[in-house]
């Protein structure tokens, strides 16, 4: 058993973990933090993304241990007392069905406004390519997260603030 | 989904993580960002005994200059590689292969060096390294050595490191600006590997091709050079037409597998269109 | 609510989601976040072999593991496992074989399950696992259904590889293809297709005592309810099935899996609460695939394109065993051949052939999607054969709206459409002709990169269905739809649904139609379901037919409910039932409108009970089950232009329109985003996606890197607009809208891309149209 000790929106961790843990398992199993789901087991589906020090990982992919010290933003830490633009954006434009991705998507669509805050519709949907839906046609997604940005134009969106 | 059980140290120094790996011998595994080793370990393909966890060596991340080359540190992360003002100023090549590689989220935590000693012919960065003529710095009990990129993929996923040596840094030239570049990457989802790749680097010189270096991604069991194209591109005039027939000698020498992507004969076909067109573009060719 | 306020109508207005509140902030309940006491976790060893004979099983070393609970092989559960049940033996002399959910000796496609571990938590259930020791006989596996019944090819099941054959005929078909001046024939293989829902199958079964609950990510908790106490013979009433929140399904979720009754059977063995879930690459093995299918068909027209007949043979892959439906899912398409045309003939049949691969069931569209791709493919290249514009040949033949209702050739009556408006509404959104202009000149330029337009005018039957239509049909339940409102006594409103959603957004749309129906604000109504103890009766959600058929059942609840209220009322104004009208969510007294009572006024006097009428009882409540009469018919044009470069054969979708008409609608954003979704899958089956086989019958696309489902950076932005055409066969004059875009989209993409190739003498190429197909496509082309 190894030692980890890191920041899960905003409240600190501290558990002894065997060291093949994945983080999304203890995100899940250990932290309580379900709003993260697992979609597949080859790091495709992005269901499982989440911020770690501010940029976006997909928890599948990393270990637990590896995630000592780190500080992590699930959706469930997204909201700060309000919905983020972009939980709003999601709803009003219908970018979810199942809801199943959505976490990972929006995760995903945090990270490409902080690292581009005013993309166009072919870099949103490249900057989404690691992350399935089976439901939308990515339609509504895109239109989302396109609004957003003209929303927070000039702003650094998204990151774990 | 689930790993199978392994021991883990997370050592402080690469001389930390150079004892702990030879100690391991051939049950250790370097994990860095994760990115290939995890795929590995979820589907049970790969059972080490112990990992050793070089994440946290800051003194292996960054990009540095010197003479007439660029230092790549092996833990810069394939993101950064996209960002680098240095590689975006002299190894454009790079820097642009990087921004094709899996997608943002997974860039951010996998890393050149990683993607290097994976050695799967089917990445992007080996064909790269290889066209840019880099070596591979590497630290193992008995000190460091430099070996060029040809000579580090030795077959199907495996590389010329030993059981107790360790990737910490790569080396590529500083290109000038009579040098242009591209990498093209056919694959069938944005997400999915590819089927083929082409890197191509091509000096410019009096509307003409003066020298030419391209590799190939998925062309055989290792990263390859086009020497024929190369050597075909070499004197040729910087059009497209020509360089298309430069890139007609490209699976020269080449055995690509058969696989669900692609068939070899399909792939010899890719390999020939597509260093046609990277050439061109390199070359700055209409 | 006083009598001046009029309420704006709910149903019709683009409202946002209720689920979404969950949904977007992670507070959604999947399956597999179910924690309960004591919970262990099981993980099933499934069978690397195609088709073996089960030799020996020894668990000695995985029952010594750390955290192991208990192993099981399939020896240890047959006494009480059964059967998975097929539930639509679509002919007298069906062979529907024995399908233990935990193979007993012999396995027949890779995925199939040999050996559980119960452990204490999923990482050692995973580890155990490996400490199994099974030895296997191999088996030849059968793989390709032509081989599999020809004489002498291995068998499947003893008895046999051929399951049924299905025919169907109308008209005289000799005489239709007699002299007939044209005469096409082709073959169409419709590639074996995995569902990918993005949330894998989970399940958690909690006894106590003698009774069980049961949560799964499935489509169908009151089938899969009946159905387990049926297999297992666990009393119904002490069965309690859950389908929690759910991510998607697609026809994935449409299913009695054997991973439940095993879950259910261990809990009952151990006494404990036990949770599965499956992995990804788990679940492309075993989740049922669909699609599968060889199509062959033929078509006799006039030299004017008039369609004389439809002469159709289809060969469908059943996998290893028959599923909840897997027969009746090719059958559903032999209705929709003929399509939106006329015709004097028409031909139908199809044998249904066992493999030794992952069993197919359905997948969203579920035949229709198999049928309207062979009918559009063929009529394009009819088109081509006689030099006609595509659109003007499908004109010549398609019902005109005057026409409805039509009974088709295929027995069916389309109660309406208007394939002439939504037709001109998309030709202009694409700007045809001008698109046209392009591709014939870059062929006559010699372009490398060719253009071509794809069409798709395509109608389908959903809905599902008719309860007398399915009984002939010889499925073994009806297709009705409950539904029930609680009126509580603040005048709130609880509807409780039998169609259980994973996505659809039934508790918004619901809520519209209550609202409407109740005069009641939007956000007073709470819509239930998904819990066969909260939700008793349903037949669940599939086949595009929950507002078709579940709402209209929500519809008539709302009547009866109203119809209460009204004598409430009139006790309560001292008048008679028959001085009232209802009015904007209100009876009042007709020609005194300021007397009167809303829903609300009169839930609270129900509730206080103290002066109802004589013999009245104190409840508004209400439950109704609605059959239809007939199933949807939902149709659209969908057009699709393509670029195609012939160097590497790389095809890029340029530009895809797609109108659509769904009759009314209840919620244009709901509507618009499953017609999106739906042509995602759609061109997903046309450009992307195969489930695929080695010689040995490995799946060897048994992961998401290497099935592979579209990104966002994979597809184009499509162009949507709607015409509507309300059906005739329901209140709200709605149709069904979630197969739609999928049925549609798949030829519109395969006809683009062979009309850009057609000047190369390209006639076809087979999906999906990888770079590479397309790129030998163009050589044999140029070959030929």
């Amino acid at each position: 058993m190894n030692h980890v000790s890191m920041r899960i929106d905003g409240v600190r961790y501290d558990d002894d973990v065997e060291p093949r843990l994945l983080l999304v398992h203890y995100l899940r199993e250990v932290a309580g933090r379900t709003g993260t789901p697992v979609g597949c087991d080859t790091s495709n589906c992005g269901a499982c993304t989440v911020l770690m020090n501010g940029v976006s990982v997909k928890s599948c992919s990393v270990l637990a241990v590896q995630a000592d010290g780190a500080e992590i933003t699930t959706i469930q830490g997204l909201a700060n007392g309000e919905w983020h633009p972009l939980q709003r954006a999601f709803h009003e434009e219908h970018a979810l069905q199942c809801g199943y991705c959505t976490p990972g998507m929006i995760m995903a669509a945090a990270d490409l406004l902080r690292d581009n805050p005013r993309p166009s519709e072919q870099e949103v949907r490249d900057g989404l390519e690691g992350n399935l839906c089976r439901c939308t046609g990515y339609q509504n997604i895109v239109r989302a997260v396109l609004r957003v940005a003209g929303e927070m134009a000039g702003e650094q969106a998204g990151a774990a603030s | 989904m689930i790993p199978a059980r392994f021991d883990y140290v997370r050592p402080g120094s690469v001389e930390d993580a150079v004892r702990a790996l030879a100690g391991g011998g051939d049950d250790a595994r370097v994990i860095a960002g994760g990115q290939s080793l995890l795929p590995l370990l979820r589907l049970r393909l790969a059972f080490p005994d112990l990992l050793v966890d070089v994440g946290g060596l800051s003194e292996l991340r960054g990009v540095r200059e010197t003479a007439g080359s660029l230092e790549i540190g092996a833990l810069t992360t394939i993101y950064e590689l996209t960002r680098d003002p240095l590689l975006t100023a002299h190894c454009g090549l790079l820097a642009e292969t990087a921004t094709l590689i899996a997608d943002p989220a997974v860039r951010h935590r996998a890393t050149i060096g990683g993607a290097l000693a994976h050695a799967d012919p089917a990445g992007d960065l080996p064909a790269v390294v290889l066209a840019l003529g880099g070596s591979l710095l590497i630290r193992g009990p008995e000190g460091e050595r430099e070996v060029r990129a040809g000579d580090f993929f030795t077959d199907y996923m495996t590389t010329s490191l030993s059981p107790g040596e360790l990737l910490v840094a790569v080396r590529v030239p500083r290109l000038g600006g009579d040098w242009g570049f591209r990498y093209e990457k056919f694959r069938l989802t944005a997400q999915s590997w590819a089927i083929v790749g082409v890197a191509a680097v091509a000096r410019r010189s009096n509307g003409h091709v003066a020298e030419a270096r391209i590799g190939l991604t998925n062309m055989g069991s290792v990263p390859v050079r086009a020497t024929a194209a190369e050597s075909a591109a070499a004197g040729a005039e910087a059009s497209a037409a020509a360089l298309r027939e430069a890139g007609s000698r490209a699976d020269e020498g080449t055995s690509p597998p058969s696989d669900l992507r692609g068939s070899a004969d399909y792939r010899r076909h890719l390999a020939r269109v597509l260093t046609g067109r990277a050439l061109a573009a390199a070359a700055g060719a209409s | 609510m006083t009598a001046e306020t009029v309420q704006e109508k709910e149903v019709g207005r683009a409202r946002a989601r209720k689920e979404d509140a969950r949904l977007v902030t992670g507070q959604t309940n999947w399956t597999d976040n179910i924690q309960l006491p004591g919970l262990v976790h099981i993980a099933f060893l499934r069978s690397p072999l195609a088709h073996a004979r089960i030799t020996r099983a020894d668990t000695s070393r995985a029952r010594e593991a750390t955290g192991v609970i208990a192993v099981f092989t399939g020896a240890d559960l047959a006494a009480e496992q059964g059967s998975l049940p097929c539930a639509w033996p679509v002919t007298p002399d069906i062979v529907i074989p024995q399908h233990p959910p935990m193979a007993v000796d012999t396995v027949r496609y890779a995925g199939e399950i040999v050996a559980a571990v119960v452990a204490r938590d999923r990482y050692a259930a995973a580890d155990a696992l490996e400490a199994i020791d099974v030895d296997y006989e191999e088996l030849p596996p059968v793989l390709d259904m032509e081989e599999a019944l020809a004489e002498g090819s291995p068998k499947v099941h003893e008895q046999g590889n051929k399951s049924f054959v299905w025919p169907f005929s109308n008209g005289d078909i000799e005489a239709a293809f007699r002299d007939a001046p044209v005469v096409l024939e082709r073959t169409y293989r419709q590639q074996r297709l995995i569902p990918s829902a993005m949330e894998p199958r989970a399940v958690v079964c909690a006894p106590v005592g003698d009774e069980f609950t049961l949560w799964s990510a499935t489509q169908i908790p009151h089938v899969l309810r009946v159905m387990l106490a049926l297999v297992t013979g666990i009393p119904e009433h002490k069965l309690r099935v859950i389908a929690p929140d759910v991510g998607g399904g697609f026809g994935s979720k449409l299913q009695v899996t054997a991973e439940e009754v095993l879950a259910l059977l261990i809990a009952r063995r151990l006494g404990r609460p036990v949770k599965w879930t499956e992995s990804r690459s788990e679940g492309n093995l075993a989740v049922h695939h669909g699609r599968d299918q060889i199509q062959r068909i033929r078509v006799a027209a006039g030299a004017d394109g008039r369609l004389r007949g439809l002469d159709v043979d289809l060969l469908a892959d059943m996998g290893a065993y028959l599923m909840l439906v897997t027969p009746g899912v090719p059958l559903l398409g032999a209705f929709m051949y003929n399509a939106i045309y006329k015709m004097d003939a028409y031909s139908f049949r199809c044998t249904g052939v066992f493999t030794t691969k992952t069993p197919t069931d359905a997948y969203r569209g579920a035949g229709r999607p198999e049928a309207t791709f062979a009918i559009e493919r063929v009529m394009d290249d009819l088109a081509a054969e006689l030099g006609m514009d595509p659109l003007a040949l499908r004109e010549r033949n398609w019902i005109k709206h005057t026409e409805f209702p039509y009974t088709t050739i295929a027995g069916l009556t389309y109660d309406s459409g208007n394939y002439e408006a939504a037709t001109a509404a998309a030709r202009e959104l694409f700007h045809y002709d001008e698109l046209r202009k392009e591709a014939a000149e870059r062929a006559a330029a010699g372009d490398p990169v060719r253009l071509g337009i794809g069409i798709s005018t395509f109608t389908e039957m959903c809905g599902l269905a008719p309860s007398r239509i399915l009984g002939q049909l010889a499925y073994g339940a009806g297709g009705w739809e409950h539904a029930s409102i609680r009126m509580l006594p603040t005048g709130k409103v609880e509807a409780v649904t039998g169609s259980s959603a994973h996505g659809q957004g039934h508790e918004t749309a619901w809520s519209q139609i209550v609202a409407d129906e109740l005069g009641v604000p939007f956000e007073d109504v709470r819509v239930l379901h998904g819990d066969t103890f909260v939700a008793p009766k349903g037949m669940d959600t599939y086949g595009s037919r929950s507002l078709t058929v579940g709402g209209i059942a929500v519809v008539a609840a709302c009547g009866k409910v109203r119809e209460k209220a009204r004598v409430i009322a009139a006790g309560l104004l001292e008048v008679s039932p028959d001085d009232l009208e209802w009015s904007s969510g209100r009876w009042q007294v007709r020609g005194d409108p300021d007397q009167g009572k809303t829903i609300g006024e009169i839930a609270l006097a129900t509730f206080a009970a103290h002066n109802l009428p004589e013999g009245v009882e104190p409840s508004l409540d209400s439950d109704a089950t609605y059959d239809p009469d007939n199933f949807s018919f939902p149709h659209g044009t969908h057009l699709c232009a393509a670029e195609v470069d012939t160097e590497t054969g790389a095809v890029r979708l340029r530009s895809y329109v797609a109108v659509d008409d769904v009759g009314q609608v209840v919620n244009p954003l709901i509507v618009e985003g499953q017609v999106h979704g739906g042509i995602a899958q759609g061109i997903a089956q046309a450009l992307f996606e195969e489930a695929a086989y080695d010689s040995s019958g490995t799946l060897v696309t048994a992961t998401l890197a290497d099935y592979l489902v579209p990104s966002a950076a994979d597809l184009p932005a499509f162009v949507t607009s709607r015409t509507a055409t309300p059906s005739t066969t329901n209140p709200l004059g709605v149709k069904g809208v979630g197969e739609a875009g999928t049925i549609a989209s798949t030829p519109a993409v395969v006809n683009a891309i062979v009309d850009a190739l057609r000047p190369l003498g390209v006639p076809d190429v087979p999906m999906p149209c990888t770079p590479e197909r397309v790129w030998r496509a163009i050589r044999e082309g140029a070959a030929r």
